[in-house]
C-alpha cells in the first residue's frame, strides 16, 4: 500500500534575480508521494508550492536535491530519457484560458502527446481521443471545436484530458480549481476523484484553498516561504495541527455556517509574508510568530516526525 | 390598543433605518453579439449600519448591480433600463453627472477587488486619501494630509507619516487594500460597497482584512455591501444575504435564513458543493450540473431550470415572483421559485438534511 512512487530529497530551486540576488523559491523541501494517494501542497501566494510542482515534473531544473521516480534519479536524465519519464507524469494547469492553444482544436491538443510518444496512428489515435473526453465528461462532438468555444469548466476537462490521454500515473495539478466558479469547482474535484479510484493515479495538488486541500488529500503539506512547515494526514492537521504557521492558517479559512464561523475564535497574524529574496535568519516563519523564541531567531528548524505519521519544523513544538 | 400604537411606531422607525432601496433595477450592456441583460430586474432594502451580503457566481450580475447604484457602469455600452435607487429618500438614477461626484465618496465609497489597479500608482497614497477630503470636506491642504494620516492609522498601517509619502507599489497586496479603505471610509460615507474586497488576497490577510471591515464599520456605523462569490466569507460578516443567479436575486433573508433553512435549489447548490474545513465525514462533493444561462437570450422561465434537479413544467415556462417563505415575521426571507406555490409538490431540503446528517 505505502508503496513510494515518488521521492523528494532536499529539493531546491533558486532563480536569479535583477540586481543579482538570489531568491529562494523552493529552499530544501523532502517528502514522498505514495502510490496511489493524493498529496496536497497548500500555502500562500509565493510560497514556491507552484514551482515545487513545476520542479517535479522538470518544467524547471532544480538547483539542489534529489527527485526519485520509482528508482530513477529524474534530475540526471538526459533529454530522450526525459521524454519516457514526462510519459509517467503530467500535469494539469490553473488557468484553463492561458493553458490551452488557441489555435488547435480538443482533438490536436489532447493527440498532441499520444504523437510524441507514439502511442497510437490513424483510427486507433482517433478512437483514443474519443474515449478520453467521454472519460472526463466531454463528448466526441466536442473533438473538432476550438478551446474558445467552452466554458472553464469545460476547458479544464480539456486540460484534464490532455493529460490523462498518454496514460501517466502521476499527475502534479497546479491549482487546478482556482479560476472556476464554485458550482463547478466541485465537478472538477469530483472528476479528478473519480479518475483516480478509476485509473489507480497518483497526485500532487497544489492549491491555496485549505479546505478543498483536505477534502481531496490524503497527505497535507504546508508550505511558507519555500520549506515545508508541517505534513501530516489531511485530518489530523486539522484536529492537531501543531505548527503555529498551519494553526493561524487554519483559523483563518472561512467556514460556511454563521454558527461554528462566528464561534471560532481566529488567530490572527500579523504582517506580511517576508519577501523571498530578503529570508529571514532562523525559522522562516520567525518574524510572525506568536511564539517564537530566541533560538528561532538563529537556527532555522528541521522538519522531523513528532508522532507517527506527522512531521513539523518548529523548534517550539515538543516530542510528546 | 397599546400594542397598535407599538406596532405604528415601529413601522415608522422602520421606515427611517432604511438607508438604501433599490427597486426593479434593470441594467444592459450593448454587445456586437446583442443586448446582454445583466441585471434582469433587482430589488433590494438596506437598512443603516447593515451588512447585506450579495452573493453568486461570475456572471450573476452582483458587481453591475453594485455599479449601477453609484453609476460607474460605462455608458454606453451599459444602460441603466428601468429601476430607482433611493438613498435616503432621493432617486440616485435621477441625478445628473455632476450631482452623483457629490454622493460618491462622500455618502457612498467604493472598494474593488484588486487594489493595484484602483489605487493610482503615479500619486503618493496620502495624497489619494487627500484627495476626497479636500474635495468633499473643504479642507485645507494640511488639515488633509493629517487626516490622511490618521486614516492610515485606523486602518492598522504601521508607521503612518512614511507610509502616507509612499507609492502603492511600495505596499503589499493587504496594505494596499487597507490604504483603499482608509480611501473609501476618509469622509465617513453612509454606505461602503466592498466588491470582492479579499479575493485577490491571501487567507490569512482576508482574514486581517474582513477584522477590520468589522471593526471600522462598529466604529463608524457604515453600512456596508459586501459582494463575493464565497459563502464562507460572508457566514461571519452579514446580517442579510441576497443570492443572485442571472441577473436576478433568486433568494433574499437573514444570514440565518441562507445557511440554515436556504429554499432555493441554486442556494441549495452553492452550499452543497463547497467542502468543508471542519467537517470530518468525507461527504462527496454535490455538483450543480451544467452552466449559468447565457445572458444575451435568457430563458423565458427560471434561469436556474436548466440545472435544477426539482425543476417543473412550470419552471420553464414562467419566471417564478418573489415567494414570502418564512412563516415568522423577522426579517423577509423570500424565494424565487415555483417549489413555493401552494400547488407544488413538497421536496425534501437536502441542506437541512445534510445538517442533521453531520450533527449524528
Amino acid at each position: 500500500m505505502n508503496e513510494t512512487l515518488i521521492s523528494v530529497r532536499d529539493l531546491k530551486k533558486y532563480f536569479t534575480v535583477r540586481g543579482g540576488k538570489t531568491l529562494k523559491a523552493v529552499d530544501g523541501i523532502s517528502f514522498d508521494i505514495h502510490k496511489g494517494e493524493t498529496l496536497g501542497l497548500v500555502g500562500e501566494s509565493g510560497c514556491g508550492k507552484s514551482t515545487a510542482g513545476r520542479t517535479i515534473v522538470r518544467l524547471y531544473e532544480a538547483t539542489g536535491g534529489e527527485i526519485i521516480y520509482k528508482d530513477t534519479n529524474i534530475n540526471k536524465l538526459n533529454k530522450k530519457q526525459l521524454k519516457d519519464y514526462t510519459r509517467h507524469a503530467q500535469m494539469i494547469f490553473q488557468d484553463p484560458y492561458a493553458s490551452l492553444n488557441p489555435r488547435m482544436t480538443v482533438t490536436d491538443i489532447v493527440g498532441e502527446g499520444i504523437d510524441i510518444h507514439n502511442l497510437y496512428k490513424g483510427m486507433e489515435r482517433q478512437k483514443r481521443i474519443y474515449e478520453i473526453l467521454e472519460l472526463v465528461g466531454l463528448s466526441r462532438e466536442h473533438a473538432n471545436r476550438f478551446p474558445h468555444e467552452f466554458s472553464g469548466g469545460q476547458r479544464q476537462r480539456i486540460g484534464v484530458a490532455r493529460a490523462l490521454a498518454i496514460e501517466p500515473d502521476f499527475i502534479v495539478a497546479d491549482e487546478p480549481i482556482s479560476a472556476l466558479d464554485v458550482s463547478i469547482q466541485a465537478q472538477v474535484v469530483n472528476l479528478l476523484k473519480d479518475l483516480q479510484d478509476e485509473l489507480d493515479l497518483t497526485y500532487l495538488f497544489i492549491a491555496h484553498d485549505l479546505s478543498m486541500v483536505k477534502h481531496i488529500s490524503d497527505r497535507v503539506a504546508v508550505m511558507y516561504l519555500g520549506s515545508i512547515m508541517e505534513l501530516t494526514e489531511s485530518n489530523e492537521l486539522y484536529d492537531n495541527p501543531l505548527h503555529p504557521y498551519t494553526k493561524a492558517l487554519m483559523s483563518a479559512v472561512p467556514i460556511p455556517d454563521p454558527d461554528v464561523s462566528r464561534a471560532k475564535k481566529r488567530i490572527i497574524l500579523q504582517g506580511d509574508v517576508p519577501s523571498p529574496i530578503d529570508v529571514p535568519t532562523g525559522c522562516k516563519f520567525q518574524g510572525r510568530c506568536p511564539i517564537a523564541e530566541d533560538i528561532c531567531r538563529v537556527e532555522e528548524p528541521a522538519l522531523r516526525e513528532v508522532l507517527p505519521g506527522h512531521e513539523v519544523a518548529c523548534h517550539m513544538v515538543k516530542k510528546p | 390598543m397599546s400594542e397598535n400604537k407599538n406596532e405604528k411606531l415601529k413601522n415608522i422607525t422602520e421606515k427611517e433605518d432604511v438607508l438604501l432601496n433599490v427597486k426593479n433595477l434593470q441594467v444592459s450592456f450593448d454587445t456586437y453579439g446583442g443586448e446582454v441583460k445583466a441585471v434582469r430586474g433587482v430589488n433590494f432594502k438596506l437598512d443603516k449600519g447593515e451588512t447585506l451580503a450579495v452573493v453568486g457566481e461570475s456572471g450573476c450580475g452582483k458587481s453591475v448591480t453594485a455599479q449601477s447604484i453609484m453609476q460607474l457602469i460605462p455608458m454606453p455600452p451599459g444602460r441603466i433600463k428601468s429601476g430607482e435607487v433611493w438613498l435616503d429618500g432621493r432617486d440616485l438614477l435621477k441625478y445628473s453627472d455632476k450631482e452623483m461626484e457629490k454622493v460618491r465618496g462622500k455618502e457612498i465609497s467604493m472598494i474593488f477587488q484588486d487594489p493595484m489597479t484602483s489605487l493610482n500608482p503615479t500619486m503618493k497614497v496620502g495624497k489619494q486619501i487627500m484627495e476626497a477630503l479636500i474635495k468633499h470636506q473643504n479642507m485645507s491642504k494640511s488639515e488633509a494630509k493629517d487626516k490622511a494620516v490618521e486614516m492610515l492609522k485606523l486602518v492598522g498601517l504601521p508607521n503612518p507619516e512614511r507610509r502616507a509619502e509612499q507609492y502603492a507599489h511600495e505596499y503589499s497586496g493587504g496594505m494596499r487594500q487597507r490604504a483603499m479603505i482608509a480611501i473609501a471610509l476618509s469622509c465617513n460615507p453612509k454606505l461602503l460597497i466592498a466588491d470582492e474586497p479579499t479575493t485577490a488576497l491571501d487567507v490569512t490577510i482576508q482574514a486581517q482584512i474582513m477584522d477590520l471591515m468589522a471593526d471600522l464599520q462598529k466604529k463608524l456605523d457604515t453600512a456596508i455591501i459586501l459582494i463575493t462569490h464565497d459563502l464562507g466569507v460572508v457566514a461571519d460578516v452579514a446580517k442579510k444575504i441576497a443570492v443572485m443567479y442571472a441577473g436576478v436575486i433568486i433568494e433574499y433573508g437573514t444570514y440565518k435564513d441562507i445557511f440554515y433553512n436556504p429554499k432555493h435549489p441554486y442556494t441549495w447548490g452553492l452550499l452543497l458543493s463547497v467542502p468543508r474545513l471542519d467537517v470530518k465525514k468525507d461527504l462527496r462533493l454535490v455538483p450543480i450540473e451544467g452552466t449559468p444561462p447565457d445572458l444575451i437570450a435568457p430563458p423565458k422561465g427560471c434561469p436556474f431550470a436548466a440545472r435544477c434537479e426539482n425543476a417543473m413544467k412550470i419552471c420553464k415556462e414562467k419566471m417564478p415572483e418573489e415567494i414570502k417563505v418564512n412563516g415568522s415575521e423577522e426579517g423577509e426571507h423570500f424565494a424565487r421559485c415555483w417549489l413555493y406555490h401552494d400547488l407544488a409538490p413538497k421536496v425534501d431540503n437536502p441542506v437541512t438534511k445534510r445538517r442533521a446528517k453531520l450533527n449524528e
